[in-house]
């Protein structure tokens, strides 16, 4: 029983599927495909960590800007920024106005300006950071800083954070919108190698259905095969996305501060993209098998 | 087991291959067919292995009507019908020994069972020696034998043989029809298509006899056959 034993675990397809080019290109199908929806997947993980950030930084702020004055007459710069603090803690609903020293608006700065935003000989606006607990009406506030440390405006970052909230869901959209296209292409690429798969082996399957094979024997056959292409092709996809990902993240680390959002992903965010290939395989073959018994239904 | 009434067969438009046939396999029969090539013997087995549906009349097999079956009762019949086709009809791709496990793979056996059993059935039509042989690197009779040990592989109540015999000597055929001989003491009915007269006349077997699309039943080794 020698020989025997190697038989036992060889693989073995009563259909000689595994010898089309029809079969094979689904692997590199399903590759392709699985890169580009692990990429849009990355995509929107990171859109929504930047939006988290955002909210969780930019939630309940405002921002008041001072401008230095050039006029004669107005008050000094010190003297409004005063006012400007003093206005905003009589304000209901304001829980903290901190003045930004110069040398941190500078920091804040520094990125756009270079070094440069250091320069004591630049006249730069002062800026005071304030906390609220959101009931505060920004537009009467507006409207007295204006009136009591002329050079101040008012920034409310509800207004920056519901744009950045829109933006980042149309991303979420968009993305979603293409892994949906994508899982249809791939359906459709399924349905196209099944379908010229049965009609290239019909003889076989014939013969197969005259010695009582059932629909799903013959399913069956389909299915493992097309599973074996597209984990093949998935994991080659997935490895593709990972090494992008890296690339793009390594490329950002080297920029200089801050421009950029963190392009990192954590550990669950990485199992969540380990799971496109799987569903990818899942999509094919559950829709390899119901090709195969729909086709065949109509055999005799 | 098999009853025939009124079956008519034709294929497409052309004309009626086999007409009015009227006949009744009893369990446990053994009948050898015959009739000159073009007769109608593999038409008139693919009605019986539901290959083709007849044209007119009822056929009866293992107590149903055939023309009622659901298209999900087939196989479970199917599979209690063992086929040797004419043209072998083996899968290419796969081994002798595969080939003969189909059968045995379809219903679900254990795998260990399966090796088993199929290398001892491909011993004794004395293709021991080439269990893993693929049928294209197999002669004529070779495949023909690879053919018959599938046929028989999982012991079916009605097996079907479309000249099992024409590729090898006499003394090889004999051996098969040994075979077959076994089985039909196991319980099988079993129908024969061949030419070969000197195989028939060596056992004691009624045969249908198809002429002009029509059938004759003769007793075994009848003297009306010349
Ligand atoms: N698929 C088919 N389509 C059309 N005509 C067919 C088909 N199969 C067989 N025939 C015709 O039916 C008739 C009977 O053919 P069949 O194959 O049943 O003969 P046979 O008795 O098995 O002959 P042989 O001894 O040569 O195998 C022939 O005239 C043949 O031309
Ligand atoms: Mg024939």
């Amino acid at each position: 029983m020698k020989t025997n034993g190697a038989s036992l675990f060889r693989r073995r397809f009563d259909l000689p599927l595994a010898r089309d080019a029809t079969g094979r290109f689904l692997t590199w199908i399903t590759a392709l495909m699985v890169y580009l929806a692990a990429l849009a997947l990355a995509g929107t993980l990171l859109v929504s960590d930047m939006a988290g950030r955002w909210d969780r930084g930019l939630a309940g702020g405002l921002t008041v800007q001072v401008a230095p004055l050039a006029e004669a007459g107005a008050a000094s710069l010190e003297e409004r920024v005063e006012t400007a603090v003093k206005v905003l803690s009589a304000t209901p609903g304001v829980t903290a106005a901190t003045t930004l020293t110069p040398e941190d608006t500078a920091r804040l700065l520094e990125p756009w300006l270079g070094p440069a935003a250091a320069d004591p000989l630049l006249p730069m606006p002062r800026l005071i950071d304030v906390v609220t607990d959101g009931t505060v009406d920004t537009r009467a506030l507006d409207e007295r800083l204006g009136a009591e440390a002329p050079g101040s405006t008012l920034d409310d970052h509800a207004v920056w954070l519901s744009d950045l909230r829109a933006f980042a869901s149309a991303l979420q959209i968009a993305a979603l919108g293409i892994v949906l296209l994508i899982g249809g292409a791939a359906v459709v690429a399924v349905v196209f190698a099944v379908r010229s798969g049965l009609a290239i082996h019909r003889h076989v399957v014939e013969l197969l259905h005259l010695m009582g094979a059932t629909d799903r024997y013959v399913a069956r056959q389909f299915e493992a095969h097309v599973m074996n292409l597209t984990l093949k092709g998935g994991l080659l996809g997935l490895g593709l996305a990972a090494a992008t990902l890296a690339g793009i993240h390594h490329a950002s680390a080297g920029l200089r501060a801050g421009l950029l959002p963190d392009t990192a992903l954590a550990p669950w965010q990485w199992l969540t993209l380990a799971a496109v290939p799987a569903a990818a395989c899942l999509l094919a073959v559950v829709t390899a098998r119901w090709t195969v018994l729909r086709t065949l239904v109509t055999l005799p | 087991m098999i009853r025939f009434e009124n079956v008519g067969l034709r294929y497409g438009t052309g004309p009626e291959v086999l007409r009015d046939i009227s006949f009744t396999l009893p369990p446990g029969s053994f009948h050898f067919m015959t009739g000159s090539s073009g007769a109608g013997k593999s038409s008139l087995l693919k009605l019986m292995y539901l290959a083709h549906r007849p044209s007119r009349g009822l056929i009866t097999l293992f107590d149903r009507d055939v023309a009622l079956l659901k298209r999900d009762e087939m196989p479970e019949m199917r599979r209690q019908i063992g086929v040797v086709f004419q043209d072998f009809a083996l899968l290419d791709h796969l081994s002798a020994l595969d080939n003969v496990a189909l059968p045995l793979r379809m219903a679900g056996a254990d795998e260990g069972d399966i090796v088993e059993h199929c290398t001892e059935i491909l011993r004794w039509v004395g293709l021991g020696n080439h269990l893993h042989a693929t049928p294209s690197t197999l002669s004529g009779g070779q495949q023909q034998r690879v053919a018959i040990a599938r046929s028989v592989i999982n012991r079916p109540r009605l097996l079907l043989a479309d000249e099992p015999t024409g590729n090898v000597d006499d003394g090889i055929g004999m051996r098969l029809l040994y075979l077959f001989e076994e089985l039909h003491k196991l319980g099988t009915t079993v129908v024969i298509a061949t030419h070969n007269e000197a195989l028939i006349r060596r056992f004691d077997h009624p045969r249908i006899h198809l002429e002009n699309g029509r059938l004759h039943v003769l007793p075994a080794n009848s003297a009306q056959w010349v």
